[in-house]
C-alpha cells in the first residue's frame, strides 16, 4: 500500500484564538504519514488531541470549527478552498482567527 | 484550481463575501468594502464639512478597522472632517494597558491625534478601585453604565461635535436579538439606527453598521492593521455570549442572517398605544435618563457614600435625597451597605 509522506504546515492562531493554545500564536507541525493525504477535517482532529490546551468546545463544534472563527488556507479564505475537504499539501499556511473576541 | 476574482476577473480570489456571495481579490475587497461604508456615511449624511469627530477607539478590531477606512475616506472623498481617536481608560491593570499601547501605535500608523480620557478624570474612580469595593460580582453592572456613558463624557470634556463607533452589523443583530428577548422595546426601536443624538448630548453614528464581522476581520488581517483582542477580564457577559453564538449558528447555515435580522429590527413597528418610558436628563450631568438623577450619578453616589448596593438596588424614592446630597436614615443606609454578594 502507497502511504503518503508526512508534511509540514505552518499553523497561526489569531484574534484571541491563541488564547486556548496557550496563547501562542504560531506553530510549525509535522503530520504523520498516512494512507490517504490529509485534509482539513483531519488537520482539525489532530489539533484537538495535539495542541489544543483548554475547552476545546470554544474551537471545534461537532467535526468543523466553531462558527465566528475564520480559516485561512494559504492567505484565501477556505469557503473558496473546499473547507474541511482541501487537502493539506507540503508547507500549507493554515490561519484560524476568532471574530468572537472583544472590538 | 484558484477561483478568480468577479470584479476584476483578473486576480485570484481571496475571500467570499457572507453579504454577498461574491468572490474577491483582496484589492477588489479592500475597494468595495470602503465604498460600502463611504455609501453608508453619504446615504445617511453622517458627518458635515468642518465637524471635528470622535472615533471611538479601543484598540480592538471594529475601532481599528473605522479609524482607517475614516481617515482613507476623508482624504479619497474630502469630508474635510477633523477626526481625533478618543480612548478611554477604564483603569483596568492589564487590559487597558494592553489595549491603549495598541490605541498608541494606531495614533502613529494613522496620523490621527488621539484623546485618552480616564475613569479617573470622569469619575473620581477607577475599575480596580471600583471592583475593590463593590466585588467581582456585581462589577458589571457598574462596568456597562459608566462604559456607555464613558464617550459620552469624554467627547463632551474635548468638544467634539459627533462621536462615531466601530459597531458592525453583527453587533447591532446581537443587540436587536437581547432587546428582543428582554422585551425593551424603547431601546429595540433605536438601536438599528444608524445614528442617534438621543442616548447622550452629542450625537453618534454608526459607519460600519452594514459591515459584517467577517469582512471587517479579513480587512484587519489582509491589511495587517494592528488590533488587540482579548476579552475584558471584568466583563465575562454570558447572556451576550449565547446570544452572539446563536447568531454565528444562523450565519454558518445562512450567511445573511446577520443583516435579516437587523431588518426585522428596522421594520418593527411599535403600535401607538404603546407607552414608552418619558425621557428626560440627568439633574446633575445632563445624559439622558428617565430618573432625576441618571444610573451613573447614583453609582457614583453610592461608592462615594461607601454604599456600593445604592445603584443596584431600587433607588426611585432616595432620587430626590441623593440630589441635593442629603443623608440617608441609618434605616435606608442599612439596605445598601451590605457586602455580602
Ligand atoms: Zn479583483
Ligand atoms: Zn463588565
Ligand atoms: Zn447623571
Amino acid at each position: 500500500m502507497k502511504m503518503a509522506a508526512p508534511i509540514s504546515i505552518h499553523l497561526e492562531f489569531g484574534g484571541g484564538a491563541e488564547l486556548l493554545f496557550d496563547g501562542v500564536k504560531t506553530h510549525h507541525v509535522t503530520l504523520p504519514s498516512q494512507s490517504e493525504p490529509w485534509d482539513v477535517k483531519q488537520l482539525l482532529e489532530w489539533i484537538k488531541a495535539n495542541l489544543l490546551k483548554e475547552r476545546p468546545e470554544l474551537f471545534i463544534q461537532g467535526t468543523t470549527v466553531r462558527p465566528g472563527i475564520l480559516v485561512l488556507i494559504n492567505d484565501a479564505d477556505w469557503e473558496l478552498m473546499g473547507e474541511l475537504d482541501y487537502k493539506l499539501q507540503d508547507q500549507d499556511n493554515i490561519v484560524f482567527i476568532s471574530t468572537l473576541h472583544g472590538g | 484550481m484558484p477561483v478568480l476574482c468577479s470584479r476584476c476577473e483578473i486576480k485570484k480570489a481571496h475571500l467570499k463575501r457572507p453579504k454577498t456571495g461574491h468572490s474577491l481579490c483582496k484589492e477588489c475587497f479592500f475597494w468595495v468594502f470602503e465604498e460600502e461604508v463611504h455609501h453608508s456615511i453619504v446615504s445617511a449624511k453622517l458627518f458635515n464639512r468642518g465637524e471635528t469627530v470622535g472615533i471611538g477607539a479601543s484598540g480592538g478590531k471594529d475601532s481599528t478597522v473605522l479609524a482607517h477606512v475614516m481617515k482613507v475616506l476623508n482624504e479619497r472623498y474630502d469630508y474635510g472632517l477633523n477626526l481625533i481617536l478618543l480612548s478611554v481608560d477604564e483603569g483596568i491593570t492589564g487590559y487597558r494597558d494592553d489595549s491603549l499601547e495598541t490605541v498608541k501605535r494606531n495614533q502613529e500608523q494613522y496620523e490621527l491625534p488621539l484623546k485618552i480620557v480616564s475613569y479617573e478624570e470622569l469619575y473620581g474612580w477607577t475599575m480596580d478601585t471600583i471592583v475593590k469595593q463593590v466585588g467581582l460580582k456585581n462589577n458589571c453592572t457598574f462596568c456597562g453604565v459608566f462604559r456607555r456613558q464613558a464617550l459620552d463624557r469624554g467627547a463632551m470634556m474635548l468638544e467634539v461635535d459627533k462621536i462615531c463607533t466601530g459597531h458592525n452589523a453583527d453587533d447591532v443583530a446581537e443587540t436587536v436579538l437581547m432587546n428582543f428577548l428582554r422585551g425593551d422595546i424603547a431601546r429595540l426601536r433605536r438601536c438599528t439606527a444608524i445614528s442617534t443624538g438621543s442616548e447622550g448630548a452629542i450625537p453618534r453614528c454608526k459607519p460600519l453598521k452594514y459591515a459584517y464581522e467577517k469582512e471587517i476581520v479579513l480587512y484587519a488581517y489582509f491589511k495587517k492593521l494592528d488590533y488587540f483582542s482579548t476579552e475584558c477580564i471584568y466583563s465575562p457577559n454570558a447572556y451576550r455570549g449565547h446570544a452572539r453564538s446563536f447568531l454565528k449558528d444562523l450565519e454558518s447555515i445562512r450567511p445573511s442572517s446577520i443583516i435579516d435580522v437587523i431588518h426585522s429590527g428596522e421594520n418593527l413597528s411599535v403600535k401607538e398605544e404603546v407607552r414608552m418610558p418619558i425621557q428626560g436628563n440627568c439633574a446633575r450631568c445632563g445624559y439622558i435618563s428617565s430618573q432625576k438623577l441618571c444610573k451613573a450619578c447614583v453609582l457614583l453616589e453610592g461608592l462615594n457614600r461607601g454604599l456600593p448596593k445604592l445603584g443596584i438596588g431600587k433607588h426611585h424614592k432616595l432620587q430626590d435625597k441623593l440630589l441635593k446630597s442629603q443623608p440617608l436614615t441609618e434605616e435606608e443606609e442599612k439596605k445598601f451597605k451590605m457586602i455580602s454578594f
